[in-house]
């Protein structure tokens, strides 16, 4: 690979054989019998490949969303909006050292910082617009403590903007 | 712009003509919203009758301004843009990307991690292709091939939210691996969607390719010679399908590709059915490369260290891959920053739709219809 | 062979309820509102079961909320529809525009008018009703002609004029195979027809013309499919190429008029197959003693809809397996292979005829 592009054709095309398939040409696919019968059967080994499937019941892969809500399975990984986890005493880890603030793309997060009684500098409001982000993983890759995930939450319809901005931590500090 | 009757002509047409006994050509506006122009296109067609005369295609209507919006971006966040490009070849899109910066700053990728994206291309190609697959079903008549297409690359898409958490926009590529491991029963799962594709593959075979009614719609329509082909600048199976013997797999190997065996199926006549039969083909190729890649897949790491931040060194980058419907490059200009200066996707979407006045002239309605299906045309893609 | 005598029990009973002219007018009345209410029941049990069947053909479930197993869907769907305002696109002929959705409609009445149901069950028993049929089911086409070109939109224009292109074919091959039939039988009357059929299933017309009459059912199907403009020869709605054919700015009831139609018009394409093809009212008989017995014991009518239902899967099956055909590939379909062969059958039936070769 070079720094320019080498997106030259090469020549000869005559040099691969072509498709199995491809080899029909317009001009040769005279009509014969042979061939109208082959058209038919084929035709019905369609219907066949059809009927296959209204037989088999069990090859139904519909699922019924609003009714197995409460079954649903996500996988480890999914990508849906971001949460911010609480232990049990209702503390985050989050240090507001702005990390995923810079590692955002769209600018979705904002991360507003307080002074606590020992002056020191803390997480005030962990700001997060839901409706500019992409979901696309770059905040939970760039933080260090491991403060917020991405949850599965994917039911994010709402009938305005307003709950679409969420502050993600519960109480200010850590 | 030429005017009759107090009309403006559409942009790109000539006059329209009336014959002798009276009767008039007419013009037909295809899209934005139409079924079968799958997005936002919007397709001035004049015709005669049923005849297409002349095809315009406007553009622009899902123009999201990507590329200037990198320059805005780090090079690391402009991945997660090329998503939105191709959706249907999104991992192959960030490949592009990551392996533009990899030769900018010299990044090598550890073994697993290039097999790790050989695998996702191919399984991406293959999920895309089957896509395309029931859309072209579907925009002949046939409805129930859309959902069985669709079932099929269900599995490919559950594998992939397995993989990096989502569906369509995946972001899983980085510069020098990519984002995560595989999952533990990755291979395993491969294995057995492979196993599964294999028998659907059989039946769509049945269902769609000997259906004489497909052969006879898809034979001979919106034929594109190959001369005519490179001009237009048509790549991937569109290219192929007129008999271009260009893969960028094979002809400028990118990752580990040059390790695999697999052949560049080619057509001949670059009509419909060779583009149908050159997807149907490649779907097995992939599955071909899948079965070496799980074969020699190695253990190790999957990302070289990660650096702290990614500041690209003055100069001008290029790096192309093949995505499920042809040549995708990326271009970047750095002046030794963490933004790029300019950054230029070369959409294979864009230059095969250019040839569609070309194919559909002389056809009908109903084979504009195909032409545009076979293409397998991303509209945002076009756009950007 | 059995005689079935004809009589007019239901008729009998209002006359001699009413005074004569009162009668006449009251089964008149009589008759059009059972008809109404199977066309309106058929119609919803039709969109409901074509939903299911279309579903299950491509691995779905299909309806299911409303109501046990989806079955009120097509009840739900009417209501919207007809709560829908029903538009006036700037610039249709307003005559045509709305005119056009009844007439479909009205041909598939006239159609179920002289079906025989049952032995008994039959408005009335045409002496030509074979010529009938086929005259008033051309209704539906001009409603789509009409529509098509009153509605002032380019896509519609185009699919009504595939559609009266597809007519004019396909409506040939059609008449022939049922010529065939009339030719074997020696009768015009529907019912005669079905009569004709008594004895065992080897009597149905299907089989008992060997060759032809097989080949006469499959031309039927064939050309039944265009005529009811279903999938795969659905050339005037085409809605992956025309967004909708004839019927794309059509809303509200003036749609659901259409499409009551085409589900109508199934079911009596389906039940002209079972009458002329698959021995109408009859129950199947194998020769078997008390096999036969069983079966006969069934009522008529409830045979009539087992052999027009299995008719209606057929037509389902083929639309949701098929891809569509092109214009041209249909009107050559009709004129250079459907329309010889027909022709060619109607032959070889009329030789099998003359010279009484007809399986007893």
């Amino acid at each position: 690979m070079t720094d320019t592009a080498t997106a030259t054709v090469p020549p000869a095309p005559e040099a691969k054989p072509a498709l199995p398939g491809v080899q029909v040409d317009p001009a040769n696919g005279k009509p014969s019998l042979r061939r109208f019968l082959g058209d038919a059967a084929n035709l019905f080994k369609g219907m066949g490949v059809t009927f296959r499937y209204i037989r088999k019941p069990s090859r139904v892969v519909t699922r019924e969303y609003p009714e197995n809500r409460d079954t649903l399975k996500f996988p480890e990984r999914f990508r849906g909006q971001v949460i911010m986890p609480h232990d049990e005493n209702g503390d985050h880890t989050c240090t507001a050292c702005t990390l995923c603030e810079k590692a955002c793309p769209n600018g979705s997060i904002s991360i507003l910082t307080t002074k606590n009684i020992a002056s020191k500098r803390v997480l005030g409001a962990f700001v997060y617009r839901l409706s500019s982000c992409t979901l696309c993983n770059l905040c939970i890759e760039a933080c260090p403590f491991d403060a917020i995930h991405m949850g599965p939450g994917f039911e994010m319809a709402t009938y305005s903007r307003d709950p679409l901005d969420l502050i993600l931590n519960k109480k200010e500090g850590r | 712009m030429a005017t009759e009757q107090g009309y403006a002509l559409p942009p790109g047409f000539s006059l329209r003509e009336t014959r002798a006994d009276g009767s008039q050509e007419y013009f037909l506006n295809m899209g934005p919203q139409h079924p079968s122009t799958h997005g936002v296109l919007k397709l001035v067609v004049r015709l005669d009758g049923e005849t297409v005369i002349e095809v315009v295609p406007h553009l622009g209507f899902i123009h999201r301004a990507i590329e200037k919006m990198g320059e805005n971006e780090t090079f690391v966040q402009y991945i997660h843009l090329t998503d939105r490009m191709d959706y249907l070849s999104s991992h192959i899109n960030n490949l592009c990307v990551c392996l533009a910066i990899e030769k900018a700053m010299g990044i090598g990728v550890p073994e697993r991690g290039e097999y790790i994206r050989v695998m996702v291309s191919e399984l991406q190609r293959i999920q895309s292709h089957l896509l395309w697959w029931g859309a072209f079903g579907m925009d002949l008549g046939a409805v129930s091939a859309f959902l069985y297409g669709f079932k099929e690359r269900e599995k490919i898409t559950a594998l992939f939210e397995e993989l990096c958490g989502a569906r369509l926009t995946m972001n899983f590529f980085r510069p020098g691996g990519s984002n995560a491991d595989v999952p533990e029963n990755f291979l395993a799962r491969v294995k057995e969607i492979l196993e599964e594709l294999k028998f659907s593959l059989d039946e769509f075979e049945v269902l769609l390719t000997k259906n004489p009614i497909i052969r006879e719609r898809t034979l001979g329509v919106g034929a594109l010679s190959r001369e005519r082909a490179i001009n237009y600048g048509c790549s991937g199976p569109v290219g192929r399908a007129s008999g271009i013997d260009f893969d960028v797999r094979k002809h400028d190997p990118y990752s580990v590709y040059d390790r695999f065996q697999f052949d560049v199926p080619l057509g001949k006549n670059g009509d419909c059915y060779d583009r149908y039969m050159v997807r149907m083909q490649e779907m097995r190729e992939s599955i071909r490369i899948l079965a070496q890649a799980m074969a020699g897949f190695p253990e190790g790491q999957y990302r070289s260290k990660e650096k702290a931040s990614y500041k690209v060194p003055a100069g001008s980058y290029y790096a192309n891959v093949e995505t499920a419907r042809g040549l995708y490059a990326t271009y970047m200009v750095s002046d030794n920053s963490f933004k790029p200066y300019r950054i230029k996707s070369r959409s294979p979407n864009f230059s095969n739709l250019s040839a569609i006045n070309e194919m559909s002239r002389g056809g009908k309605i109903a084979d504009l219809v195909a032409i545009l299906s076979t293409l397998d045309l991303i509209i945002p893609d076009i756009d950007r | 062979m059995k005689a079935y005598a004809v009589n007019h029990p239901i008729g009998d009973i209002v006359r001699s309820l009413l005074p004569a002219p009162w009668a006449a007018i009251a089964n008149g009345a009589l008759a059009v509102a059972v008809i109404a209410g199977l066309v309106t029941v058929s119609a919803i049990f039709l969109i409901w079961l074509e939903r299911k069947v279309c579903a299950h053909f491509q691995a779905r479930l299909g309806p299911t909320r409303v109501g046990p197993f989806g079955l009120l869907q097509p009840i739900a769907d009417a209501i919207k529809l007809l709560m829908k305002e029903n538009l006036r696109p700037r610039g249709v002929d307003n005559l045509a525009y709305f005119m056009a959705p009844l007439l479909p409609i009205t041909g598939s009445f006239l159609v179920l008018a002289v079906m025989p149901f049952d032995h008994n069950l039959q408005v009335v028993d045409l002496q030509a009703g074979v010529v009938y049929v086929v005259a008033v089911s051309g209704l539906g086409i001009l409603g789509i002609l009409i529509g098509g070109w009153g509605s002032n939109n380019k896509y519609s224009l185009l699919g009504s004029m595939r559609s009266g292109a597809q007519l004019f074919s396909y409506e040939l091959s059609m008449v022939l195979c049922l010529l065939l039939i009339v030719m074997a039988s020696g009768s015009a009357s529907l019912r005669e027809i079905v009569l004709s059929q008594q004895g065992t299933v080897a009597d149905w017309w299907i089989f008992k013309l060997p060759v032809a009459g097989f080949l006469a059912f499959f031309l039927f199907m064939i050309s039944s499919t265009a005529e009811l403009n279903r999938g795969p020869l659905d050339l005037s709605e085409a809605e992956s190429e025309l967004t909708g054919g004839f019927h794309t700015e059509y809303t509200g009831i003036s749609f659901s008029m259409f499409f009551l139609a085409e589900f109508v018009n199934m079911f009596a394409s389906a039940g002209l197959g079972a009458t002329f093809f698959l021995g109408g009212f009859l129950a199947p008989q194998f020769g078997i003693g008390p096999v036969d017995y069983a079966l006969a014991a069934v009522p008529g009518v409830i045979w009539f809809f087992l052999k027009t239902y299995f008719l209606i899967f057929l037509y389902m099956w083929f639309r949701w397996t098929f891809p569509r055909l092109r214009i041209d590939h249909l009107l050559s379909l009709e004129w250079k292979f459907l329309l010889p062969v027909s022709m060619a059958n109607l032959l070889l039936a009329a030789t099998l005829v003359t010279f009484k070769l007809i399986i007893p």
